[in-house]
């Protein structure tokens, strides 16, 4: 399959999509003139897929690592492929994966979640404790602090799923944080929560309380079905808006206390170092963002000239996203896209662009307005304030080169 | 058909009234009346919702069994007491595998100490003695999280002592310190005042928000960087199935375990290979990163990993009293044995041979693969 379809890109970038349909047209299109298989053979009945996989013509898309990130892929991280994606939610499988020891098999009836510290009663409850509250379903995307983190250097790595891959778009079913703490009651001195997992990690954040009162969710399933076990089965928090890191996978517990914990990763970790040494801490909202998916360097053009679809996506950890703008020379000139799609509250929203393309090279850049009023910068913007060294909150304007062939290439322009 | 209508009629008062509960409404419209209580700094009595009566009570004892988080106060420090000199044999055991004799770091497993005075440099290296703002921290990420693949294994003496030695490694206290929960909570890091909270609103999002330029926004475009000259990026990405090898990058981001890149050497060298005395040597040299987690020789234990006493021709999974992964269980199920071939596969890449294995290891070249497999196969049966 690999194989059939470097061979069409291939033949679609040397001769242009126009030859390959033309010679078809000559004398006639064997898709069309010749039986195919499927349309003449039965296929797998009803019990050959009880849990449905993606036609095998699509198993490129698939979630990649970096190998030379990490030490060891047990704490590592892969990336949503999202050049082969559109619309706004993530399919479940292809969510990209942090884990800082691997995936926790959490069988749930041995799964608890533990209420304590400053609370009126210390809780323990069950899965099905948990499922006996009133439930709530959003859509929110989550997004790694480090996302497009290997870029503030410069242009590093040829593909957004690589660039903007560390995020996904799910609605989520759960109980408000909420309603749970205060099944448990909080004392007048509660101003701040720290949840943790079950992984051999025993991951932990401090969150404010106003945050956990606001919008937080313990979130049971994903798209519908259960949480898969990457991504925090039976249970993980979900933060709104806020860096990914906070939104504990396979919570188990939820400690509330009146000052945060500077655990390992809110100082050693997820802290933003600037120039002048000192390092922003609790910078925890993602500020507004986009990129376009396709084209992209994993994602040529491959028809050559003539009606041409730019999509993209965009969000913001501080509210919807009402509109983006599209340049193809650099952010000379910019266009308005057009948004398509709901627009949730902390959500991923698609955007298109439509264009007649002359086949000259093209400067893609996408700028993501925010309903605050927040414009996505540039790079070079966010460089003057915060230097190369913060690893983490890079949300800069992206550009892709896209040369005469359509081949797209990660570049920084001036 | 009588009988049936009977069976299905309920009368008033057979069935339950829906009780609302009060507190299923909350969950609308919540979060506006608790945040304007928020402005004035109070969210809790008459704002909350009634309880609902589900879960039920923690025990004491299942609150001191999770609530192991330790804070820059010191709350959580529990009793205990160790010293440099204890944590050092510790540190040597069990952590210096990865993270070096001196916490400098094997290949690319994080390195714990130096870094100070380039936090604003141009390349900082952020450590516990350079950029940690507290020594609470340390312990509790210790005792949390290592060593990695055996979290939580250390005892509160352990964990003081280690800790205590790894704030050594940083000139932050003496080789005679003794650290308890009072002598541990008075530590202060030197980065201690290098933080400040976030500060975007005022430095960023203004300056960030407004209606932006649309047209003839500059004069000219360049590029001034391209991906392509630092091509780091995994081989393939997005049109091959196989995609796993990576591109090698420019000497410095160049993987370190590029021994993990399968040439599995022949089988006939690796029994030839056994009887080598410096293949043997060599493999000696390097029981060194086997050693926070496996023990050879008289009197050798289970520790994170079973004993490798005799392990050459072993079955997997066959040291009694060690608790294995299903995975090599399984593995040892359908036959596994560890011959040379087999062993230095396996530690060439652990989850290759037998995925789902729980021992987390980086890997050896193919080449101290084969010496580490001489040096186990050369070591007697019973230590
Ligand atoms: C098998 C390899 C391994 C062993 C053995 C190990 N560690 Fe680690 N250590 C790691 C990895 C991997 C991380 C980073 C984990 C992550 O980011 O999720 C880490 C992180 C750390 C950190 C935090 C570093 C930072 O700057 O954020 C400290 C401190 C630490 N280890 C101490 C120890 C101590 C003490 C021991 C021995 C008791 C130990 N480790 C044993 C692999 C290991
Ligand atoms: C971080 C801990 C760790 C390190 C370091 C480590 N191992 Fe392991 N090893 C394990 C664990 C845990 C197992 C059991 C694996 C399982 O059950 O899946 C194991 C299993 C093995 C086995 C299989 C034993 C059997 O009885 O089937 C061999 C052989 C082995 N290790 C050799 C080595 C060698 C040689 C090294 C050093 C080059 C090494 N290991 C480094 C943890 C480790």
């Amino acid at each position: 399959m690999a194989e059939t379809r470097r061979a069409f890109l291939t033949a679609a970038l040397a001769g242009g999509a126009g030859l390959v349909a033309g010679k078809a047209a000559a004398q006639g299109d064997p898709a069309i003139t010749e039986l195919q298989p499927w349309s003449r053979y039965l296929g797998d009945g009803v019990d050959a897929r009880p849990y449905g996989k993606p036609s095998r013509y699509e198993s490129h898309v698939v979630r990649r690592n970096v190998a030379w990130l990490t030490a060891d892929p047990i704490s590592s991280v892969n990336f949503t492929p999202l050049h082969e994606l559109d619309g706004i939610i993530t399919p479940s499988g292809l969510c990209f994966e942090r884990h800082h020891a691997g995936i926790a098999e959490i069988d749930p009836a041995q799964h608890r979640l533990m209420i304590n510290g400053l609370v009126e009663r210390p809780l323990v409850f069950t899965m099905q404790d948990l499922m006996r509250f009133p439930r709530e379903n959003r859509v929110y995307f989550m997004e790694c602090a480090a996302n497009s983190g290997m870029e503030w250097r410069g242009a590093q790595l040829n593909g957004c799923q690589y660039t903007h891959g560390m995020i996904h778009n799910l609605v989520y079913t759960g109980v408000s944080l909420r309603r749970v703490l205060e099944e448990a009651g909080l004392r007048p001195n509660a101003k701040w929560i720290m949840p943790e997992g079950a992984d051999a990690s025993a991951m932990t954040r401090s969150i404010p309380i106003e945050k956990a009162l606001e919008d937080c969710m313990i979130a049971f399933r994903m798209n519908g079905e259960a949480l898969r076990p990457e991504q925090g089965y039976p249970l993980r928090l979900v933060v709104p808006g806020w860096e990914g890191n906070m939104w504990i996978k396979w919570l188990r517990r939820i400690e509330v206390g009146d000052e945060p914990w500077h655990h390992r990763e809110e100082t050693s970790k997820y802290t933003d170092l600037l120039k002048d040494g000192k390092a922003r801490r609790f910078t925890w909202e993602m500020d507004a963002k986009s990129v376009i998916t396709s084209p992209s360097p994993q994602a040529p053009i491959t028809h050559g000239t003539g009606p041409t679809v730019i999509s993209g996506m965009a969000w913001s950890g501080r509210g919807t996203i009402p509109r983006v703008d599209v340049s193809l020379d650099g952010g000379m000139n910019w266009y308005r896209a057009r948004m398509d799609g709901p627009s949730f509250d902390k959500s991923i929203h698609r955007f298109y662009f439509e264009f007649d393309w002359d086949g000259r090279p093209l400067l893609l850049q996408s700028r993501a307005h925010d309903s605050t009023g927040y414009v996505q910068p540039t790079k070079k913007a966010l460089r003057e304030i915060r230097g190369v060294e913060s690893i983490y909150h890079q949300n800069g304007i992206q550009t892709w080169h896209v040369n005469e062939r359509g081949e797209a290439e990660n570049v920084e322009v001036s | 058909m009588s009988r049936y209508r009977e069976m299905t009629r309920w009368r008033r008062n057979d069935l339950p009234r829906a009780a609302i509960l009060r507190s299923g409404q909350s969950a609308s419209g919540r979060a506006s009346g608790c945040l304007v209580l928020l402005a004035a700094a109070v969210c809790g009595g008459s704002a909350m919702a009634e309880p609902m009566g589900l879960g039920r009570e923690a025990t004491p004892e299942e609150v001191a069994a999770w609530d192991i988080d330790v804070r820059p106060d010191g709350q959580g420090l529990p009793e205990g007491e160790g010293d440099v000199m204890t944590g050092e044999m510790i540190y040597t055991e069990r952590c210096s595998s990865c993270h070096g004799i001196f916490g400098e770091g094997e290949g690319r497993w994080p390195i714990l100490m130096g870094g100070s005075g380039t936090l604003d440099q141009e390349r900082p290296v952020k450590t516990v003695g350079s950029y940690w703002p507290y020594a609470s921290t340390v312990w509790d990420y210790i005792h949390r999280a290592m060593p990695f693949g055996d979290a939580q294994s250390l005892s509160p003496d352990e964990v003081y002592a280690v800790a205590a030695y790894v704030l050594y490694l940083n000139d932050v206290v003496d080789d005679d310190f003794v650290a308890n929960a009072d002598t541990y909570a008075a530590i202060e890091l030197p980065n201690a005042d290098g933080f400040i909270p976030d500060d975007r609103e005022a430095t960023e999002l203004a300056l960030f928000s407004g209606e932006p330029c649309m047209t003839d926004c500059k004069e000219h475009v360049e590029i001034t960087m391209h991906a392509a000259v630092l091509d780091v990026t995994p081989d393939g990405a997005g049109m091959d199935l196989e995609g796993a090898a990576i591109a090698p990058g420019p000497a410095e981001t160049a993987p370190e375990g590029e021994a993990s890149a399968m040439e599995p050497a022949g089988t006939d060298d690796m029994e030839v290979a056994a009887a080598e005395p410096a293949l043997v040597e060599q493999g000696k040299a390097l029981f060194p990163r086997c050693r926070a987690c496996h023990e050879v020789g008289e009197d050798a234990g289970n520790r994170v990993g079973p004993h490798l006493n005799g392990v050459l021709g072993r079955e997997a999974a066959s040291v009694e009293g060690f608790d294995y992964s299903p995975a090599m269980r399984e593995m040892a199920a359908d036959g596994l044995t560890w011959n040379a071939d087999k062993l230095a596969d396996f530690l060439i890449d652990p989850r290759s041979v037998v995925p789902g294995t729980r021992m987390v290891f980086p890997g050896l070249t193919p080449e101290d693969a084969k010496a580490m497999a001489a040096y186990l196969g050369a070591l007697p049966e019973e230590g």
